[in-house]
């Protein structure tokens, strides 16, 4: 490996973050408008709406707190300010939030109005600002290192080239100590033995079966031929895959050679097993994917795409990359990587690894990725059933 | 001439790293060697049979069943969705193939 350390930003936690967001936080659908006030005028800031946040309940509330908790408690962030409609709801994010140690403040509209709460908590999201933009980065071991991948619109060029890229990735960084993360539940279908026989223990690989099969069980409840026809999607059967199964042995490709998973993650929950693979039950649609592995605390994000997904994230980096000539050549502006010299054997897969761990440390340096300068943020809550 | 990949010795079919045209002879490489002649058009990407395929057997990629023709697929036929299904993920035949 040509380098095993980056430059981050040390958190009062312990964890290295490679951003330095000031996030404004919405806690629910209604406090979206008031959030990107104070966006419009505090620069440096960012706001993340969504659509969600009122009248949830049960494990749907949960995964929505987690979700909006785990996001401001993410090392790339260095300070959030929560805007909720009443106070209840807004003080539990914050006090989520607080216990990384990061400056953190919750304000809430009922009562006095959106005007005076933009003007409240502008003031606080510029003193967020200016102390966060003296932050420095410091040298930090991959082995404090987050990464998490996901990959979206394959084709058959994604199981040839661009997944088993990532996987000669994670099975360096694996060695190397970093914490890395995989997921996507609805395609691993065909090839769940596959998966289950790369978990590290018995108890772990049953763990996944058991999540694997509340999946099955949701298509058989709904009757549903092939999942409505989104699995594989109209572009992976453009791009050449035919089956559901075939789908899920290139996704798999991701994991690499040796590396073991060692625990299964719920939707946005933080690994606390110490460093190594782990899995998360997460939605294969991409946002949703990845803004619950962001939640979990991943803050680097490896994307491999056959005909050219455009996802990005506000708070992870999405590094984007494809083994698909055609690709490369007609979407340059989201390609951070091109590893289509593999599939031309110009390039075997450890150059394709090398190229793909260079890519990654100086994107972790500060290098901003296609989607960042696209200014792709997509922040998409996942939603386990209807509100009251 | 175009090429195409084999992932698996056991596989039933490969595939093409570059657009291939009826009549042309796909050069194989990784898990074999050799040459299969193509009695489609098939764009880049998409996968050929290798030898021919019985209606109803698995078809085989990295070594792993992806699913069962629907018809008979002679070989150098372009394999996808209009002869191959999925066996999993499928509601409106469930248990058939848990």
């Amino acid at each position: 490996m040509a380098r095993d350390y980056f430059y981050g930003y040390r958190r009062d936690n312990g964890r290295v973050g490679v951003r330095n967001h000031v996030l404004i936080l919405p806690v629910d659908d209604i406090s979206n408008a008031c959030c990107e006030g104070v966006e419009r005028l505090v620069f440096g800031t960012m706001a993340l709406p969504h659509s969600y946040g009122r009248l949830q309940y049960g494990e749907d509330l949960d995964l929505h707190f987690r979700t909006l908790i785990g996001c401001g408690s993410n090392p790339n962030v260095a300070a959030v300010v929560v805007i909720g409609i009443e106070p209840g709801w807004t003080e539990k994010i914050v006090e989520g939030i607080a216990k990384t140690g990061k400056p953190v403040a919750g304000f809430h509209i009922e009562g006095r109005g959106e005007l005076a709460t933009i003007a409240s908590a502008s003031k606080t999201a510029q003193d967020f600002v200016k102390w966060s933009t003296e932050q420095q980065r410091v040298k930090a071991g991959i082995d404090e290192l987050w990464v998490a991948t996901k990959c979206g619109e394959s084709d058959t060029t994604s199981g040839l080239g661009s997944c088993p890229t990532v996987g000669n990735l994670f099975d360096k960084f694996d060695a190397k100590g970093s914490t890395l993360c995989f997921g996507e539940t609805t395609e691993i279908t065909g090839g769940e033995h596959l998966c289950a026989s790369r978990a590290a223990t018995p108890d772990v690989a049953a763990k996944f079966m058991k999540v694997f099969q509340d999946y099955q069980d949701e298509v058989t409840r709904f009757k549903v031929d092939d999942l409505l026809d989104s699995q594989p999607s109209k572009g992976n059967k453009a791009g050449g895959l035919s089956t559901i199964e075939e789908k899920a042995f290139g996704n798999l490709e991701k994991i690499g050679r040796n590396c073991r998973y060692i625990d299964v993650l719920g939707p946005a929950e933080t690994p606390e097993k110490g460093p190594g693979l782990y899995y998360m039950d997460t939605s294969s649609a991409a946002a949703e994917c990845l803004t619950v592995q962001a939640a979990g605390g991943f803050v680097v994000h490896l994307f491999p795409t056959g005909q050219g997904n455009v996802v990005g994230n506000p708070i992870m980096p999405v590094v984007k990359l494809t083994a698909n000539p055609l690709t490369a050549r007609t979407m340059p502006e989201h390609i951070d990587l091109d590893v289509s010299d593999l599939l031309k054997r110009r390039m075997n897969i450890d150059q394709a690894g090398e190229a793909l761990i260079d890519m990654t440390l100086r994107t972790c340096d500060g290098r901003y990725t296609c989607s960042e300068t696209l200014r792709h943020r997509e922040f998409s809550m996942t939603k386990l059933y209807r509100s009251a | 001439m175009p090429r195409a990949i084999v992932l698996d010795p056991g596989d039933t079919v490969a595939t093409l790293i570059d657009p291939a045209r009826t009549g042309e002879a796909a050069t194989l490489a990784g898990a074999r060697s050799g040459t299969v002649t193509l009695s489609a058009d098939v764009p880049f990407g998409h996968k050929i049979a290798l030898a021919d395929i019985p209606a109803g057997a698995d078809i085989l990629k990295y070594g792993q069943v992806i699913g069962r023709a629907t018809a008979a697929i002679p070989a150098g036929a372009h394999v996808h969705v209009h002869n191959v299904e999925a066996l999993r993920a499928r509601g409106d035949v469930s248990g058939r193939a848990a």
